[in-house]
């Protein structure tokens, strides 16, 4: 965790990240990567001398609606952002949850730690993950060097893709300080079915119908009766729900489509755009689950196998992208969670809670992923310890 | 383009490689003779030919890692293989090492529509993906031109578009998974079926290395449910100006067509001449606008795209009535290629994006070009994306041509670099613009994607030659001097 009497280097440049990561190569001396600092308390950074803050790297280099695609420096807010596109009539495709309030935190997320932890909302299914939107960049990695990798345009094969190496490594390769993202319009409307009281299992076969369906459904979500008894909804039953988002004409026939094939899970209600909106900021924020005691993972399996999470470990659950995504508050034994995810070929992260954040690897996917670190960061500069590997 | 100078003590063993080869890979899985490794002597840039010591067939992973570990135990240089229809020379045999062709691979797996996926061998085809899942109304979105050569395996190491990538996405938005066999013969699986996987998306970094980190031997790929309908609309323009104005009020207007495709006039007027589609041979630019879903979505959408074109004063606008109707749209713009074939003796095909505000400039700085060079070149174009194909026609017979056309082609690339644009967009680096990586990437940007490759493949047996304009050794490149109170790694070599 946090080191609070670690001193906090705020840089403006890219050059001065570099100089403060080279600098602190040659000392011996390690790092611990901050933008918003919203997700600071998943992955325990150990031993860090001090504290790399991006949060004076905030300015959007270039934003061309017409060409989907905006640049900017990581410690850019995610509110900001959104608001920005909101106004052009886009969007950030991956939906990125904010997540400050979930994990406790006092400040804003920014747009660097949302891809630099690849988090992506209930959007995912359809349109892709953070890592799928993320174009190019530029980064200091560990050896205090700045390098470039991708590109400012939708479509590139030039070189490895770094961005996705980056997206997800939760700034234990390299420090961004650039990044480009692929932005699309906004979909005009949306509307969301709503269906009662299914069990977990039934209400895994109504997400998948609707995923088998052509109805290019955004967003699948369940809460259990207990997960949905808790604020914001505060109901009685389980709720499951299907989003549709698109043109007007476009979303009432996929709509009557859907309703007329989900009739044997029974009743279904719609919500209008304007609840459905809300409704989905609670899924992606997992309001349900917050403010809760207890250890909170969050679990990725086989989205058709999502409903043997809670069978298997108890606990209240949240599922998100038809099941692939499961928040779970549990008090299972770390290890028993760990062991049954990833039976069921997904893994686990501990969101909350005393313990180990990451999946630990193993094998030759461990060493491999060791070499890739002393690829990018020999000497272990940066964020040391935060994916339990050292 | 120069390759790597072959090892000629190495070409010398070959009755040895091939005699260990055949002890791994038993029957008729390693080829030697010299008339049976002439079908691998290229790939789909076939100016370039090379003759390597042996081609291997392995019908296993456990093969495959046999394979590998020999090689790299013996120093012997690998080139994966695919279908061969890679453009950029990915492909293309080194003559001091042997071709790991995957085409016996070529078994779907498991057909998983719980999860909306399909796990299947890397020497399937990328269009029998969709073969074997359209029945149940599904399909396997990207979709090379070459897809009905092209495998997935080669796919994943070129992370291949298709004219449906801007809605769809490329190669990697599609892949959940795969399995690959490193140089050292471990075996790594990388994803699954869930949405994301455990550590370093190393899965992402694999995809589009062009063979050079992994040999991939398995792949779990997202199946789409096909749209209800779908519908082609025929735009033609007075000027390549009006026609991309009009691509950027389509998607200003919050419409992202699932293809939006661009053909300059000698483009029109080859394709036209070659299957008659019905397109407009008397205007500059025409666009090819598919938009998919719903049959209400594709009513509202193409009549917004209609009075789009109309407010550019655009001069043909037609909307496909029928599904035979939408597909003679399409078979122009399908046949784009063969057609330039008619038209020239030969043609060279490039890949570049640029931000497509640029397009006029561009295409009117390479119709400037090509006069300098007296060379014709037609253009084809993913508008919706900025991936551009310009044809260069010249012919091979004629001395000094192959040269004049790879010189605009190299010109081509530069002018989309400056720009803001990249060397290619769908084709990848290759042989073919390896030496132009330098205009995208400094020496420090190249030598850490190069510490990537080190990580994977530290003796630099995996398809080496490609990609890289210059291959560093991996003890070089890791190197690092800490000196107390010293500048930041004053010995780091800086290329």
């Amino acid at each position: 965790m946090l080191d609070v009497a670690a001193p906090m280097e705020k840089p403006k440049t890219a050059g001065e990240v570099a100089q403060i990561v080279a600098d602190a190569g040659s000392a011996g001396r390690k790092l611990e990567i901050v933008g918003g600092g919203t997700k600071r308390g998943i992955g325990a950074v150990r031993g860090a001398d001090a504290v790399l803050s991006l949060v004076s790297l905030a300015k959007v280099i270039d934003y061309a609606p017409e060409e989907l695609v905006l640049t900017a420096q990581p410690g850019v807010k995610l509110a900001a952002l959104e608001k920005l596109v909101a106004a052009q009539g886009q969007m950030l495709p991956f939906e990125p949850p904010h997540l400050a309030k979930l994990l406790g935190a006092g400040g804003q997320p920014t747009l660097g730690g949302a891809l630099a932890a690849n988090l992506s909302g209930p959007r995912r299914i359809r349109t892709g993950a953070a890592r799928d939107h993320f174009l190019g960049l530029q980064a200091v990695t560990g050896r205090g060097e700045l390098v470039r990798a991708g590109g400012r345009v939708v479509k590139n094969v030039t070189g490895y893709d770094l961005s996705k190496l980056i997206a997800g490594s939760w700034g234990t390769l390299a420090v961004l300080t650039e990044v480009t993202i692929k932005v699309l319009p906004a979909p005009r409307t949306e509307v969301t079915l709503l269906m009662f009281g299914l069990d977990d299992r039934r209400a895994g076969e109504a997400m998948t119908a609707a995923l088998r369906a052509p109805a290019e459904v955004s967003g699948t979500a369940h809460l259990p009766a207990a997960t949905a008894s808790r604020p914001p909804l505060g109901g009685e039953m389980a709720v499951t729900a299907i989003r549709l988002e698109g043109f007007e004409a476009s979303v009432a026939a996929r709509g009557d489509g859907l309703v007329t094939l989900l009739g044997r899970f029974g009743r279904v209600e719609l919500l209008d755009a304007g609840h459905s909106r809300e409704f989905w900021a609670h899924i992606r924020e997992v309001e349900a689950l917050q403010g809760g005691a207890g250890r909170l993972w969050r679990i990725s399996v086989p989205p058709a196998d999502g409903w043997r999470v809670g069978e298997q470990l108890g606990g209240e659950a949240l599922y998100d992208w038809g099941g692939g995504l499961v928040w779970l508050q549990s008090e299972a034994d770390p290890a028993q969670v760990r062991g049954v995810v990833r039976a069921l070929g997904g893994h686990a992260t501990l969101y909350r809670g005393e313990g180990p954040a990451f999946e630990p690897l193993s094998g030759p996917l461990a060493t491999l992923t060791a070499r890739v670190k002393a690829a990018f960061d020999p000497l272990g500069v940066l964020n040391p310890g935060r994916l339990g590997q050292g | 383009m120069k390759m790597p100078l072959p090892d000629a003590a190495l070409i010398a063993r070959k009755g040895q490689i091939v005699r260990a080869l055949k002890r791994l890979v038993r029957g008729e899985g390693v080829v030697g003779d010299p008339a049976g490794l002439v079908p691998f002597e290229s790939d789909g840039l076939s100016a370039y030919r090379q003759t390597p010591i042996a081609v291997v067939l392995p019908e296993t992973t456990a093969q495959v890692a046999a394979v590998l570990a020999w090689c790299q135990a013996n120093g012997v240089k690998v080139v994966p293989r695919g279908a061969g229809t890679s453009l950029s020379g990915g492909a293309l045999p080194l003559q001091d090492g042997i071709v790991l062709g995957m085409a016996k691979f070529n078994r779907i797996l498991e057909v998983d529509y719980g999860n909306r996926c399909a796990v299947v061998q890397p020497g399937v085809t990328n269009l029998a993906i969709t073969g074997a899942v359209e029945a149940d109304g599904f399909y396997y979105a990207p979709d090379p031109s070459s897809q009905i050569a092209c495998t997935i395996g080669g796919n994943v190491a070129e992370n291949s578009g298709g004219v449906h990538c801007l809605k769809y996405g490329l190669t990697t938005n599609n892949l959940l998974g795969c399995e690959i066999v490193l140089m050292s013969g471990e075996v790594v699986r990388l994803g699954g079926k869930g949405f994301d996987a455990a550590g370093y998306d190393l899965m992402g970094v694999v995809t589009g290395s062009e063979g050079l980190l992994g040999v991939v031997t398995e792949v779990t790929v997202r199946l789409l449910t096909k749209p209800q309908t779908a519908r082609a609309m025929l735009l033609g323009f007075a000027s390549v100006e009006a026609a991309g104005a009009t691509v950027a009020d389509i998607i200003g207007a919050g419409i992202i067509p699932a293809g939006m495709e661009m053909m300059d006039r000698p483009a029109i007027v080859a394709a036209e001449a070659f299957v008659g589609a019905g397109y407009p041979t008397q205007a500059e630019a025409l666009l090819i606008v598919e938009l998919d879903g719903p049959e209400a979505e594709c009513a509202e959408l193409s009549d917004h795209v209609a009075d789009l074109a109309k407010t550019r004063g655009a001069t043909t606008i037609r909307a496909s009535q029928s599904e035979a109707e939408r597909l003679a749209f399409w078979a122009g713009r399908k046949a784009a290629f063969p057609a330039v074939g008619r038209i020239s003796p030969d043609y060279y095909c490039m890949d570049g994006t640029i931000p497509r505000r640029e397009l006029p400039h561009v295409l009117s700085t390479i119709t400037q070009m090509g006069l300098e060079y007296g060379l014709g070149v037609a253009n084809v174009f993913h508008a919706g994306d900025g991936n551009l194909h310009p044809l260069i026609l010249y012919d091979a017979d004629k001395p000094g041509q192959l040269e004049a056309a790879e010189a605009f082609g190299a010109d081509i690339l530069k002018l989309c670099v400056a720009v803001g644009g990249v060397l290619t967009g769908e084709h990848g680096v290759g042989v073919e613009k390896r030496d132009l990586m330098g205009e995208m990437f400094s020496d420090v940007d190249l030598a850490c994607q190069q510490r990537v490759k080190c990580a994977f493949d530290p003796d630099l047996l995996l398809n080496p030659g490609k990609v890289f304009p210059r291959l560093h050794r991996c003890a070089e490149l890791g190197r690092v001097h800490v000196h107390r109170g010293a500048t930041a790694f004053p010995e780091l070599p800086r290329f």
